[in-house]
């Protein structure tokens, strides 16, 4: 396969197998935790859960002092390379256009060079939450596989995005294949692992700060 | 038929010479060929040296299923440049568009050439060369292409594919490719073949190859696709005057904004230079005049092997080239049925649960033991 023919097929058929995965993928375990409903309170509330639940979605992005005080690391290295990651993927400009051809959405891009600083930030944190992970012995105790593999096929797109960004190590059509071939693993790993949580994040805080609210808990 | 000056055996020199081309004028243009070619200035005395010895080679033009875009580019290159000059160098003994001579005298030019210059001649292919139901597609003086290049590849020392068709396929080859049309090198495996690409390619690099050939008695380094890598070792997006915009993220977003008057990235607009290798950003066409890029159009790509099939002329490079909008509304549909039946049936083995279930008391318990 020489690199023009590896490009056209990470751009073309390998593309649409990766969305149809994990369309499908997301869609199958979205819809179905909807429709498997949450057992049913038969207690009388305490108050309304509609309020205690929004606040819950909004408030847990704040870590508390306790959680901070115990891993700062992790907490500060987790939001850098969570708002890092969205920023490269989201205001990048060629990603913009992938954005605009497939959802016919589309919104201003950042400058590449402040793309490129942060993507090499991001790169960073997300080595600093690794070498934490390993260092800490509960930590480590308590990872699996899938803990390894879901940082592997997040720190990939990155990685080889700036190696093609910056024309490295293969010549480009082969390091764009690979940066989108990166993607596509991305892609496809998504709906099997912890990173739904991406899809489920906000959902699982509704439950979670309702729930309460009707008890009368704070959460 | 052989043209009279074929025979008299003189060098490019001495050619030169009685044209009125001074020795100062040929050394500059070894110096300009040496520079072209990336190679050491220590080059041009052997440069001038092979040249001034070299016999003018016969060269076989064979086209095929093309549009005479290659010819007309080398045509462009407006006399007296030195890309012209060279080529008036060669004995250019077979070439049925140029050529004169028509039909069966036509066909007797080659033979001719052919078998005088046995083993040296250069044939220089442009189109690409279909070989389904056995080639009958395309044929010149009832002689099928394939039939012809293989029968004029016998005795060449070796062939030059010149434009995208006779090096990748080119339209020709583009789905659904009606005719099985083949490059050059798919075709012939046994003498050496070098790969000119491009739709068409730039008359300097045509010429830069021969004249590596006249002067090193070989043809020069190529790259992984045939390619020689001294003009398309790099890529139009790494000597492209607008990369700059490209790193500083400014962009054109359509072809009369304010970004493409000022000159902007042509990215968004389709441009495939990061992903195309040639010489069109720094040699330049039409007498180093510009380039597709300056007159504010993208890189197509043509110099590559498939550009035809690499999705739409205007579509960025980043973007998917099928429909994947279908996909993910068909998936994500799909994905919601199979989520709410697996959820239902859920639901309902729990409802049946619920309802096998009673209770147990004591009394129960007691009189069971």
């Amino acid at each position: 396969m020489t690199p023009v023919e590896f490009l056209a097929w990470v751009r073309g058929p390998m593309f649409q197998i990766a969305v149809a995965i994990f369309a499908l993928g997301v869609a199958i375990r979205i819809v179905e935790i909807f429709v498997l409903g949450r057992k049913q309170d038969l207690s009388e509330p305490r108050r309304d859960g509609v309020v205690p639940g929004i606040k819950t979605i909004f408030g847990r992005s704040i870590p508390d002092t306790g959680t901070f005080k115990r891993s700062p690391l992790n907490v500060v290295a987790g939001y850098i390379f969570h708002i890092g990651l969205f920023t490269t993927i989201l205001f990048f400009v060629p990603h913009i256009e992938l954005f605009h051809s497939v959802l016919g959405l589309q919104w201003p891009g950042l400058p590449t060079p402040f793309i490129d600083a942060v993507t090499v930030v991001t790169i960073f944190a997300m080595v600093v939450i690794l070498i934490n992970r390993l260092r800490n012995p509960v930590l480590k105790f308590l990872s699996t596989f899938e803990d390894y593999l879901c940082w592997l096929v997040t720190l990939l797109p990155l990685l080889t995005g700036y190696l093609a960004f910056h024309r490295m190590l293969f010549p480009y059509q082969t390091m764009l294949g690979i940066h989108i071939l990166s993607v596509e693993i991305l892609l496809i790993v998504f709906p099997f692992t912890k990173l739904m949580h991406f899809f489920t994040v906000f959902l699982a805080r509704w439950y979670n700060g309702s729930a309460f609210g009707r008890r009368g808990v704070q959460s | 038929m052989l043209q009279p000056w074929n025979k008299n055996g003189l060098t490019v020199a001495e050619r030169l010479q009685a044209e009125g081309i001074s020795r100062r004028g040929f050394l500059k243009f070894c110096a300009t060929t040496a520079s072209m070619m990336a190679l050491s200035p220590s080059m041009v005395p052997a440069i001038a040296r092979a040249l001034e010895n070299a016999k003018r080679p016969s060269v076989i033009w064979l086209s095929f299923q093309e549009c005479t875009g290659c010819t007309e580019s080398l045509t462009r290159s407006h006399s007296p440049n030195l890309e012209t000059l060279i080529l008036e160098q060669v004995s250019l003994d077979y070439h049925h568009t140029l050529q004169v001579a028509s039909g069966e005298a036509a066909e007797e030019a080659r033979e001719a050439a052919m078998k005088e210059n046995n083993g040296r001649y250069l044939v220089v292919v442009d189109g690409s060369i279909p070989v389904d139901n056995g080639g009958v597609y395309s044929t010149i003086a009832g002689i099928t292409n394939l039939e012809m290049l293989r029968e004029t590849a016998e005795g060449a020392a070796a062939i030059i594919a010149v434009g995208t068709c006779a090096a990748f396929g080119g339209i020709g080859y583009a789905k659904p490719n009606p005719t099985g049309a083949m490059p050059v090198s798919a075709i012939i495996s046994d003498k050496p073949v070098i790969n000119v690409s491009g739709c068409p390619p730039i008359p300097t690099v045509i010429s830069g190859v021969l004249a590596h050939f006249l002067t090193f008695d070989k043809l020069p380094e190529v790259d992984d696709l045939g390619r020689p890598i001294t003009f398309f070792g790099q890529s139009i997006h790494d000597r492209c005057y607008r990369r700059p915009f490209y790193d500083r993220g400014l962009f054109a977003e359509s072809f009369d904004d304010e970004g493409a008057k000022k000159g902007w990235c042509l990215y968004r607009l389709g441009c495939k230079g990061p992903a195309t290798y040639n010489a069109c950003a720094t040699t330049k066409w039409n007498e180093g005049t510009s380039f597709p890029i300056e007159a504010g159009h993208p890189c197509l790509g043509c110099s590559e092997p498939d550009f035809w099939d690499m999705g739409g002329f205007y579509q960025p490079l980043s973007t998917p080239t099928g429909d994947v909008t279908r996909t993910l509304v068909y998936g994500v549909v799909a994905g919601a049925l199979i989520g709410a039946a697996a959820g239902s049936m859920a639901r309902t083995r729990k409802i049946k649960a619920q309802k096998e279930h009673y209770k147990v008391t004591t009394d129960d318990l007691e009189e069971s033991s």
